[in-house]
């Protein structure tokens, strides 16, 4: 079976895309991260173009982070202040990217952005986890020796500082903003709802409780994945939601199933595995980048 | 006496222009269908072209997707990196290409009516917009036949056109699923002695039909209500699949 995606302009087998979301989303559901940085270099894979792949991929993200919020809040693991704040960030984060975008897009460099926004976050990000998985796994040291309930650094002594009293935190309103900032760049340059970069940022920048950072890391990424996919669909068209739709399907699906099987494996190592898929995927992306391409040349046809 | 010789010129002359469009129409051809509709479920689509030629010679079909511009870079190795480079703009390229015909092209014409008539890739002529450098033209008219071809917007395979019979001819187009929509015109020449001898050119329209076309249509010019409308779509399914995977 074919199906013709609109927006793409290409025919897709739409069991390929369901696996892919399915898939993904099976491990966005173990691990407690969104996938995003899986789903686009697979999407930009099959064929589908990388304006489309980053754009569709957002709209997909606003889908799996409401069902993912629906989930924590329930468990009341959302902390609606901060996750407010980091969404004013997070606005003009993905404001700013969008604009990004379309500039590098006419000067026909976004790939090369692309890739290398991939390879800088998702190396830094799979470097310190790994680093981290180490300590506990291998050395089994023991890290309770926390006196106070986080450490005060010199960054939480910024000027304008907030209560937040769900987090239990009493730092300057700039952390949350900038990370959310940071957030909001991601998921417009690189289709991505930043989670699996903005989790560790929000435990160790923030010193948040970590039962909260994955319910409100993924509160504004519903709001920043929702305002790129709007700016997307109005400036660069690129939203296709025939893909779109076959993607929630089959991540939801998946997500579902994975969180299901997240409880038979043990935390250390779902963040382990979630290190090491991170960090394969930056090198694949990083050798790329330094590899002699297979075709010289790139042609591109504009779509009337 | 000088009226008389006015009136056998006119003769002639009247005989001249029937004869002349009697040679015209020595060549008729159509093809099975004028519309391409892509539907969502379009994977590619088969026309017949069929035709009659009243004298004997070779026949050739050139199809034409709307001409665009294409934009090729080439790759350029910085500290280590790979990104684009140096770019050549065409302008005026066809979006598809597409040539068939009853002989290998060098039998049945000279180079130059090749390239006057544009049949067969390799004589095909491609515009440089002011901005690219002509020293380059070669490699990147090179990089842009073979990227196409890469994607079947152009045939590298001469396809057949077969007579049936003395009159007679059909060809079977092939379009990929990869189409681009527009208007599209189907070239058919009739050749005798290395020259053109007829042409007919035959219009082809490919478009998006039904939902596809729908979706294109509000996505490009109703914007804000697509992107609304894709908001509202992805929430609600995230809802629903909260609400239905809670109950399981």
């Amino acid at each position: 079976m074919q199906i013709y995606l609109p927006i793409a302009e290409m025919t897709v087998d739409p069991l390929v895309i369901l696996a892919m979301g399915g898939l993904v989303g099976l491990l966005s559901g173990m691990l407690g991260i969104g996938g995003g940085f899986l789903m686009t270099p697979l999407l930009i894979f099959v064929g589908v173009p990388p304006t489309v792949a980053v754009a569709t991929q957002s709209n997909q993200l606003v889908a799996a982070s409401v069902s993912g919020v629906i989930a924590h809040w329930r468990r009341r693991n959302v902390d609606f202040k901060l996750g407010s704040i980091m969404l004013v960030g997070g606005a003009l984060g993905s404001m700013v990217g969008v604009a990004l975008f379309a500039r590098l897009k006419a000067l026909g460099q976004i790939d090369l952005v692309i890739s290398l926004t991939y390879v800088l976050f998702l190396g830094t990000v799979a470097a310190l986890m790994m680093v981290d998985n180490f300590r506990v796994l291998v050395l089994r040291r023991n890290v309770k020796i926390r006196r106070k309930l986080h450490e005060h650094g010199a960054l939480h002594r910024l000027p304008l500082r907030m209560r937040f009293p769900r987090s239990r935190l009493y730092i300057s309103a700039f952390l949350p903003l900038a990370i959310g900032f940071v957030g909001g760049l991601m998921v417009a340059l690189m289709g991505i709802g930043g989670g699996f970069a903005l989790v560790p940022a929000m435990i160790y920048i923030l010193g948040m409780p970590v039962g909260l950072v994955a319910g409100t890391s993924l509160f504004q990424i519903i709001f920043t994945t929702g305002i790129t996919t709007f700016l997307q669909a109005v400036t660069t068209h690129a939203v296709d939601i025939v893909l779109a739709l076959i993607l929630i399907i089959g991540g939801v699906v998946g997500a579902q199933i994975g969180t299901r099987l997240s409880h038979l494996l043990h935390p250390d190592y779902a963040r382990l595995m979630h290190a090491l898929v991170v960090f394969v995927v930056a090198v694949k992306m990083a050798f790329d980048l330094f590899a002699t391409p297979e075709h010289l040349f790139s042609v591109t046809m504009p779509t009337q | 006496m000088r009226r008389t010789a006015r009136i056998a010129a006119l003769i002639l002359w009247i005989t001249a222009t029937v004869a002349t469009s009697a040679r015209a129409q020595s060549l008729a051809a159509d093809l099975s269908s004028h519309v391409i509709g892509i539907t969502t479920g379009f994977a590619g689509a088969d026309l017949v072209l069929f035709g009659s030629a009243d004298r004997q010679g070779d026949v050739a079909v050139v199809v034409r997707g709307p001409p665009t511009t294409i934009v090729v870079r080439r790759k350029t190795r910085i500290l280590g990196v790979w990104l684009n480079g140096r770019s050549a703009t065409f302008r005026d390229a066809p979006s598809f290409y597409e040539a068939a015909a009853t002989k290998p092209l060098t039998e049945i014409a000279t180079p130059e009516t090749l390239v006057r008539y544009g049949i067969g890739l390799d004589n095909l002529r491609f515009q440089l917009t002011e901005t690219t450098d002509p020293t380059e033209f070669s490699p990147f008219r090179a990089a842009l036949l073979r990227a196409q071809e890469r994607t079947d917007l152009y045939r590298p395979d001469l396809a057949r056109v077969s007579f049936l019979g003395e009159h007679l001819f059909r060809a079977d187009i092939v379009f990929p699923a990869n189409l681009p929509t527009g208007d599209y015109t189907v070239e058919v020449v009739l050749l005798s002695g290395g020259q053109v001898i007829s042409a007919q050119t035959t219009p082809l329209i490919v478009s998006r039909v039904g939902f596809s076309n729908g979706v294109f249509a509000v996505a490009h010019h109703h914007s804000v209500l697509y992107g609304t409308g894709a908001l509202a779509l992805a929430i609600a399914a995230g809802w629903a699949a909260g609400a239905i995977f809670r109950r399981m």
